[in-house]
């Protein structure tokens, strides 16, 4: 899709963060973008009605928020491949879990409340399935710039 | 760590802040606090990470920023630091992380999540990470999603 309105395209581009914590923020980012309170408000709610932002405000970080995730990967025969996805998928621990082109074919996120559980959560993989699961766990986060242009 | 009236300021904003000239009065009125109180959690939880920015999310998919790919790099352990921020700060890297080796199968300590509008255009931001890099890094992999097998959202409970 190819953003041509000025106004949404200045959104967009100019407000992926720092939305002001102040008693009228949208008047006062909208000052930085060259747009009026009113219009600023108007611009994201089109923006979030028409589904080219999936919503606005706060982005948060659940890892911060307590408990603990852990990416693993499993390199799975592809004649297994659906039965141990759904054998994987069958943990509610189990976020994310994607098919991705490598020897090492499927990589899954755990999340759980306690760090125990993730490990016990692998090892139920590992038992069922017969297959080894490899944690692959964040070492070290390192801080993203990445932001959308259109 | 958060307490109760953090927990609540998650569920009552986990949508989207209201879209109403003063956003925050709102949000206070739903939690049962004050303004200040609210915009002081806000400040806090953002300064510890909890929160990682405030603004519009895009909606990549909507925005045409369909592909994506896992990039992965061999680099020496004494340089994944001033790596990872070198490579984190650039724009279409959505995730940078440190990991563990796991040889001989997986030589790769660096993960670059990077997106883009094709699968080529991710496929030359990588070749412009490895240019930047030099011999820096030894190896590197992109791995494309083919398939999602499952997606749940991040949930939190008030």
């Amino acid at each position: 899709m190819q953003i041509t309105d000025p106004t949404e395209k200045a959104i967009i581009n100019g407000l992926q963060g720092g939305f002001p914590l102040t008693p009228r923020p949208f008047r006062d980012a909208g000052a930085e973008l060259g747009l009026s309170e009113g219009e600023l408000i108007e611009g994201v709610a089109h923006l979030v009605e028409t589904g080219q932002a999936s919503r606005f405000g706060p982005l948060w970080n659940a890892e911060q928020l307590g408990g603990d995730v852990c990416l693993a990967a499993m390199a799975v025969p592809p004649g297994q491949f659906d039965k141990v996805a759904a054998q994987v998928n069958a943990h509610p621990e189990v976020a994310h879990n994607y098919e991705r082109m490598h020897a090492l074919n499927m990589w899954f996120v755990i999340s759980a409340e306690r760090s125990e559980r993730i490990a016990q959560v692998i090892a139920q993989i590992e038992r069922e399935t017969g297959l080894e699961v490899y944690p692959m766990p964040k070492l070290r986060e390192f801080f993203v710039g990445f932001r959308v242009e259109v | 760590m958060v307490d109760g009236i953090d927990r609540r300021l998650i569920a009552a904003t986990q949508a989207g802040l209201p879209l109403v000239a003063e956003p925050y009065d709102a949000v206070a009125r739903t939690v049962g606090t004050t303004r200040n109180d609210v915009i002081a959690r806000l400040r806090r939880l953002l300064d510890c990470g909890a929160i990682r920015r405030i603004g519009v999310i895009p909606n990549h998919y909507a925005l045409g920023i369909t592909a994506n790919g896992m990039s992965v790099w061999d680099v020496p352990d004494d340089a994944v630091a001033r790596i990872g921020s070198t490579v984190g700060a650039l724009d279409f890297v959505s995730h940078c992380y440190e990991r563990p080796r796991r040889l001989p199968l997986w030589p790769y300590n660096l993960f670059a999540m990077i997106h883009g509008r094709s699968r080529a255009e991710v496929i030359e931001k990588v070749a412009r990470i490895a240019a930047l890099l030099g011999p820096a890094a030894r190896a590197h992999d992109i791995l494309f999603s083919t398939r999602i097998l499952k997606k749940t959202g991040l949930r939190i409970a008030a």
